[in-house]
Order: C-alpha cells, then structure tokens, then sequence
C-alpha cells in the first residue's frame, strides 16, 4: 500500500491503530442520535486521519460508500420512530408517517456509519494484514478466533484464483455450433444448475482442502495454539498517541452525552 | 490450404505490466501434433490462453480453423478449439461425470438426443463410458484427466490444446494416457515437461522461453540439441 501515516513508528505503531480505530467506532456508536456538536468533532478527527493517511481523499471516500448498504438497513427508522409528523403519504392500503425524530435517527446513523467505515478503511489500507493480526493478538483477542482470521485471509485468494480457473474452464467450453440451430447457451434453469456445481465443487474441495491444512500444520507440530516471536516493544511516542487519543474520543463522547 | 492454428506476430502483457508473449509466430497444419516446451513462466500457457480468445489478442493475430479469434467469433471459435487444463479439477466443474462432459454440447444448444450420443461418443473415445453417473469428485487424477479430455471431445473440437497432460501421473496413467494422445486424430499442440512423450509421439517441437518461440523444427533434431535444451533449462535424455 502507498501510504506513510504512522510510517515514522511504523513497525510499532499498529498496536496502536487498532485500538484506536476501534475506540472511533465504538465512540461513534455510542454517541446519541442528533448530537451535531460531537458528529462535526468526530468528522474533522475521521476527515484529519483521512488526510494525514496520505490515501487520497477519492480513495477513502469512493471505498467509503461501501456504507450504504448499512444506511438501507436503518430506512424504516424514518416511519417507525414515533414523534410529531413532518409528511405523510400512502402506498396503497398503507399510508407512511414520516416522523422528525425518525428523520433525526435516520441521518444520525448514516452518518456514524460513514464516520466508521473511513477510520477502517484507513486501517486496512495503511497496516499490513499481518501487523493487523498481531495487533489484533495484543490486545487479548482470543487466539483461536485470530488464527481463523489469519488463515481466512491467507486462503482467501488462494480460493478466488480457484474460482477464477473453473469459471475460466467453463467459458473455454461455452462454444457456438457453427450452423445456428437452437438457442446457444442452455435454459436458465441449466445454468444456475451448473453455477450450483460449481458452488458445490468448490465447497467440496476448500473442505479437502483445509483437511491437509489442517494435517500439514499438525505434521509440523501445531497443537491448537499460534506462538509467535515475542513483538518489538510499542514505542513511548505511540503510547503517547494512543493515550491522546482516546482521551480525545472519550471527550467527544462526554460532550454528545451532555448536550 | 488453411492452417488450423495461425499465429502472427503475437505479444501480449498482463495488466500488471509483465510481458508474457514477443512477437510469437506460430503455424499448425491441419492433422499436426506439435509439442510445445519450455520453462515455467516461459508463456506456454498465456500463448494457449490465447487460442480459444480467453485472453483477448493485444498485437498481432490469432486464427484457428479458418476463424479469426475475435469477440463476434469466439462461440465457434470455443466449439473448434478443444482446451484442456492442466488441472483436471477446474475443468471438472459438474456433480458428475455426464454433466461435465454434457456441459460443451447443451451450451451449444444441442438436442437432448444429440447431446447424448455426443457424450457416448466422447467418453467412448477416452474408454471411461462406464463412468456416466460417477461423481467426478472422487475419481483418480488419471481419471480425471481422461474425462476432462472427454469435456472437450464431446465439442468435436477441430484442435486439441492440452497443457501438461501427463503432470502428476502414475506410470500407468501415464501410458495409458500417452496411448490416448495418439489415437485421438485431432489436430493438437501440447505443452508439456515430459520429453520422453514427446520424443514417442510429436514429430514437431517448439520451444518457448522468455516469451519467444526460441526453436521450432522436427522433435528428432531439436530433442538432440543438449545446448539449445540446457540453454533454456529443458532436461537432456
């Protein structure tokens, strides 16, 4: 990745970003709904982190839309939250209150879950995975639930490229007679018959698969438990950081609390 | 006369900038069976990737069976150019074995009928016929090589492509499979490390290396020259 925040105490620093990162959304989630004050707050320490992660604007934001979905999800609060009414209109049998708490809610979740989503992808987009992983082992984590983590993402691409080569082998085989004479391609039902086996064909084979995983890491002594070479100390000045800021989240939070 | 594989000029990059082929030139007579060799990463397979138009032509040309690979062409082009995968498992896709080797023929829109005969037909040519309802899933690696011949058999390919068939067999297998490669009577090009198949079946080679056809002539002269092999990390025998 091409990016230099934090890069100074790099190799120390990401036990760091992680808890930070976290404490941003755990801030942001706990934060009430309509308290402005403390969203203006949290977007310039989310727009700062943007900026100093030397990621680019563009990148962070287009990634960040990855939250919409999320703010689908939180649609019916317009019309479920009771409170006075600023519109009403009917769809068929059912007419749909819009409410000004509901209108609150809504915006007030949409943009927490944008806030978060920049601090992760900064995260993800400035660490390493395995800095991540052994972050993730600092701060106590269960291992077994970092080991699955760690392996998901060490077979994850070994699992597209397999997907890629079945779907690559099954256009090698989509050909055209050379008289038209029915319709090319097969029935609908045929196709998601033969995208079902494929399914099934790579579900069987990532199951073999993680069996010799499994044997080749037992063979080499592995017994339940991930040891790791004892990480480098986490630099003064990190601790520094980290320490600011989470007393800086812990402020934002008091002041939405308050108002 | 049409060549059944005409390649002229052909580079091509991956999108990570790498450039896998130079200005590779390549001809095959109809009825040929050509050895195609060379190191790991030497282009074998992006200059097989290219035949069927998986990979899309960059500079230079690629004509099979009289068909210029293009967009408006590639389903003929696909149903004339059999391709075989190194691993069996991504060609063998199917829960079982008809399926698989039915895939080529009701893609193309055959008749239920034709589309079994078609099968018979194929799995007949590889002697597997009794493998019908099998789950391709739990058959042997010599075994899913024959069927995944057959996947492509049941196309009636003009040209065979295999990439490595005999990799990773028993000696048995082996033979068995080396005794299929020279009873099919398509056209084929066949990258492979196993030089003593190719001494016993092709009388054409082709070495690769670097991205470029390197040598190119009859098996006999070309397996004899321990410089041009050593030169271009093949094994003398």
């Amino acid at each position: 990745m091409h990016a230099h925040f934090l890069d100074p105490y790099r190799d120390g620093a990401s036990p760091v970003k992680l808890p930070l990162a976290l404490a941003f959304i755990v801030t942001a989630a706990l934060l009430p709904p309509g308290a402005w004050p403390a969203y203006v707050l949290l977007f310039a320490v989310a727009l700062s982190v943007v900026i100093l992660s030397g990621l680019g604007l563009g990148y962070v934001y287009k990634r960040a839309l990855l939250a919409a979905p999320f703010v689908l999800a939180a649609l019916p609060l317009l019309f479920t939250v009771q409170g006075p009414a600023l519109l009403s209109f009917d769809i068929g049998p059912w007419t749909l209150t819009l409410t000004q708490p509901g209108l609150v809610r809504f915006v007030s979740v949409a943009l927490k879950s944008w806030l978060s989503v920049q601090v992760a992808i900064v995260l993800a987009a400035t660490t390493a995975f395995p800095d991540l992983l052994a972050a993730m082992r600092a701060l106590r984590l269960p291992r077994l639930l970092v080991a699955v983590v760690g392996l998901m993402w060490r077979y994850l691409f070994v699992l597209v490229d397999e997907v890629f080569r079945i779907m690559r082998a099954r256009d090698a085989r989509s050909g055209a007679p050379a008289e038209r004479a029915g319709r090319i391609g097969g029935s609908i039902p045929w196709r998601a018959k033969v995208t079902g086996g494929m399914a099934g064909n790579l579900m069987l084979r990532s199951f073999d698969r993680s069996e010799r995983i499994y044997a080749a890491m037992a063979s080499r002594g592995y017994d339940g438990e991930v040891r790791g070479l004892p990480r480098p100390p986490v630099p003064p000045l990190a601790w520094a950081a980290l320490a600011a800021g989470l007393l800086f989240l812990l402020l934002i939070l008091l002041l939405g609390l308050v108002s | 006369m049409h060549h059944t594989v005409e390649v002229t000029r052909l580079s091509f990059a991956y999108p990570d900038g790498h450039q896998a082929l130079r200005d590779v030139t390549l001809s095959i007579a109809p009825g040929e069976k050509v050895a195609l060799l060379g190191p790991n990463g030497a282009g074998k397979s992006t200059l097989i990737l290219h035949l069927n138009g998986i990979l899309k032509t960059q500079t230079g040309s690629v004509c099979v069976a009289g068909l210029d690979v293009n967009q408006k062409n590639l389903g003929r082009v696909r149903a004339a150019v059999g391709l075989v995968f190194q691993n069996p498992d991504d060609q063998l896709f199917s829960p079982t074995v008809f399926d698989d080797v039915a895939f080529g023929p009701i893609y193309q829109g055959l008749k239920e009928a034709d589309v079994r005969s078609r099968v018979d037909e194929a799995l007949a040519a590889v002697r597997m016929t009794d493998y019908r309802r099998r789950v391709s899933h739990h058959l042997s690696t010599g075994e899913k090589k024959r069927i995944a011949i057959a996947t492509v058999l049941s196309m009636r390919p003009e040209i065979l492509v295999l990439d490595e068939p005999t990799a990773g067999l028993d000696p048995r297998a082996r033979r068995s499979l080396i005794n299929l490669i020279r009873e099919l009577p398509q056209t084929m090009l066949v990258a492979t490390h196993d030089i003593r198949m190719v001494m016993e079946l092709f009388e054409r080679s082709v070495i690769m290396d670097g991205g470029q056809v390197v040598a190119d002539g009859p098996s006999t002269q070309i397996l004899a020259d321990a410089a041009l092999l050593d030169a271009h990390g093949l094994e003398v025998y």
